[in-house]
């Protein structure tokens, strides 16, 4: 059997779970690659353009590690396959893109409801509807705020980068444990077929389940910690829980009043908001003495480097500031960033999502512009600058 | 105006003094439950739960899945590991759970409209699959928790809130397609039945495979008020005249027509591989090692 962890090949043959070392593999698999490392052993999926090089190398690396892979017949049921694992006591992972991604919302409600932790991947693509499937898009940012009904909290992640699609894949698996809440990854088709270096570690932890320190008699699934977050116990533990999707209370049985929805809705919402601090992650490039910021975020923030590199060059003091935490919204990171600079660009594929929660952010204090477009394309660096120049002339 | 506010619900009447059988797996402290009088549902849960005491099985190695209308309330009154999922979804989430851990014996508890409407590829897909799963499914014939429309398994003519005219969609004979998606044990039994049907639920429980049940139940509030099938007492009797007790039956000769007898009993007792034998087998071949 070959064992040469650093070979594309060695994903064929190996029972690693961590194929650590130097890899040159693309932003989808690097996704692939990084649930397997943070203990993913059940995936469930439908094929879709651009996510099915994930669902590829699942159900090949899958079985080598004891894990099970299945194709399910549509979204709907691979979602709900992913939520049945995770109560069996698995890390569990789902990935789709726009059209599937609308499909899963009723079941990613379901897994706010029901406190699941699991990770649901979207590949996005240009849309609406079937829209452009090969090709690049970020519509799906506000459909993975509140796409699912009802008013909830959720915890979306961006990566700009294979390596970076390995490495908040890993961190998505301990939010979505440390939570207990379904975790998005909100890639987008460039990202995911992008190759590059992917340098896997040698150690990866795997986030550990928080299980009842109490026995059966006496358990309420649903009464929180002291972080609102309850302990979970999962099917054949022994304690016999009830799981419902509808409102309930700390017994975990329906509770039809107004007071128990809004009690656990609010703890709900509180559970993660409470705690944003601990993964709203960003990265600046540039922005110490930067006039103009540029707000970006996976495929998008790469491409306005070069807008900001191409700005230093002619004398503008640009900067970059990178979201990869996008929901929630990391609001206060966004107005002390108003605070330093005169002027804000925001660029996305989309005619502006992200664009309204930084409007909304700032509060109208600085000027704003927002460097859109439908899908279909990445920006050009120009088009940022030309961005960049615009923000700064209504500036002056 | 006065805030009108829930009022406390009185505490459960279990008999003093008296321990049902069956009360170790049921939340007590659930009931009453909110099924209608003559609802055959209450028959359904009552065979499942003797079918799991007669054969010893541990409880904890039992976990229940519903999805939503009045058989989805099953998961909530079982004290069991029970999950009361999204509409239709019930099998994707038992597949999910079993694949996660074998071990498990996962029982599907739904209704004709959630599993075969809404939920209906699900349903053939598991049993195309045959995951080792048993789905037992209350067909009362409509929708009886959101009052009463017609669904699948109406028959021609039959009377709901939606077909105000008489229904006159074909519906689906369930064993029959349970049969053809590659169910590896097929029955189906009336409320009327219960002795039978729980035996049945024994075999099933028992069986390695993709096992399909289908209960034929009265729904007096709904649908036999607006086909005036009278009470549920009427509708046993009913059951007593038409059903006809034959095993080994081609389900595609199995309908149900109102008026005319109808075929109870086994249609389907196979073996073949489960979709997990067949995963593990598949690993062994490749690593050489078990899963």
């Amino acid at each position: 059997m070959a064992d040469n962890p650093t070979t594309r090949n060695a994903a064929r043959v190996t029972g690693r779970r961590i194929l650590s070392g130097v890899h040159f593999m693309n932003g989808d698999e690097a996704i692939a690659e990084g649930a397997i490392a943070a203990g993913c052993t059940f995936f469930a999926a439908y094929p879709i353009t651009p996510q099915s090089e994930i669902a590829e190398r699942m159900a090949r690396r899958l079985p080598q590690v004891e894990g099970v892979f299945i194709q399910m017949e549509d979204e709907l049921g691979a979602m709900a396959a992913v939520i049945g694992a995770a109560w069996g006591g698995v890390k569990a992972m789902t990935a789709t893109s726009g059209p599937g991604f609308s499909l899963m919302m009723e079941n990613i409600g379901l897994a706010v409801m029901t406190e699941t932790p699991c990770v649901v991947v979207d590949v996005q693509r240009g849309a609406p509807s079937t829209g452009l499937p090969t090709l690049v898009g970020q519509g799906d940012m506000m459909q993975a705020r509140w796409g699912s009904h009802g008013h909830y909290e959720i915890i979306a992640l961006s990566p700009a980068s294979p390596q970076e699609s390995f490495d908040l894949t890993v961190k998505a698996f301990a939010l979505s444990e440390r939570f207990r809440s379904p975790v998005l990854i909100m890639t987008d088709e460039v990202v995911g077929h992008m190759y590059e270096r992917v340098e896997i570690p040698e150690e990866v932890p795997i986030a550990p389940r928080r299980r009842p320190t109490v026995p059966p008699d006496g358990f309420l699934p649903y009464r929180p910690d002291e972080d609102l977050v309850p302990p979970m116990a999962c099917a054949g533990d022994g304690y016999r829980i009830h799981v419902t999707g509808l409102t309930h209370d700390e017994r975990g049985y329906p509770a039809m009043d107004a007071e128990a929805h809004d009690r656990l809705v609010r703890r709900l919402c509180e559970k993660i908001t409470r705690f944003r601090d601990e993964f709203t992650w960003y990265e600046e490039v540039m922005t110490d003495d930067a006039e103009v910021l540029v707000v970006s975020y996976g495929i998008s923030a790469r491409v306005s480097l070069g807008g900001v590199e191409l700005a230093r060059a002619k004398g503008i003091k640009a900067g970059l500031l990178r979201l990869i935490t996008i929901w929630p919204f990391p609001d206060e990171l966004i107005r002390r960033a108003a605070e330093r600079a005169g002027g804000i660009v925001v660029v996305e594929i989309n005619l502006g999502q992200i664009y309204r929660e930084v409007k909304r952010a700032t509060g109208g204090r600085v000027p704003l512009r927002g460097v859109f477009h439908a899908g279909g394309r990445i920006h050009t660096p120009e088009e940022v600058l030309a961005g960049i120049e615009e923000v700064l002339r209504c500036r002056s | 105006m006065p805030v009108l506010r829930p009022q406390p619900k009185p505490e459960p009447e279990v008999v003093p003094g008296v321990r049902h059988p069956l009360e170790k797996y049921l939340r007590t402290d659930r009931l009453p439950h909110i099924w209608c009088s003559g609802c055959g549902l209450g028959i359904a849960l009552s065979s499942f739960l003797y079918a799991l005491e007669e054969l010893g099985i541990d409880p904890d190695s039992v976990a229940v899945v519903s999805g939503i209308g009045c058989a989805g309330r099953f998961a909530g009154y079982v004290r069991l590991d029970s999950y009361h999922t999204t509409h239709g979804r019930a099998i994707p989430f038992a597949t999910g759970l079993k694949l996660a851990k074998p071990e498990l014996n996962v029982v599907v508890f739904s209704g004709d409209g959630d599993l075969f409407a809404i939920g209906g590829n699900h349903f053939i897909h598991a049993a195309r699959r045959n995951i080792d799963i048993t789905v037992l499914c209350v067909n009362n014939f409509n929708y009886g928790m959101t009052g009463g429309q017609v669904g699948p398994t109406t028959p021609v003519d039959g009377r709901t809130t939606t077909t105000p005219y008489g229904n006159f969609e074909h519906p689906f004979n369930l064993v029959y397609l349970a049969a053809s998606a590659g169910a590896t044990y097929v029955a189906r039994w009336t409320t009327l039945h219960a002795r039978r049907l729980k035996e049945s639920i024994k075999e099933a429980l028992r069986h390695p495979g993709f096992n399909f049940i289908e209960i034929i139940s009265p729904c007096p509030t709904n649908f036999g008020r607006r086909n005036r099938l009278g009470e549920a007492l009427d509708e046993m009797r009913y059951y007593a005249e038409k059903a006809v007790i034959r095993h080994g039956v081609d389900p595609a000769e199995a309908e149900v027509v109102p008026g005319e007898e109808f075929i109870v009993g086994k249609f389907v007792d196979m073996e073949k591989p489960t979709y997990l034998e067949l995963y593990r087998r598949k690993v062994e071949e490749l690593f050489g090692r078990k899963r």
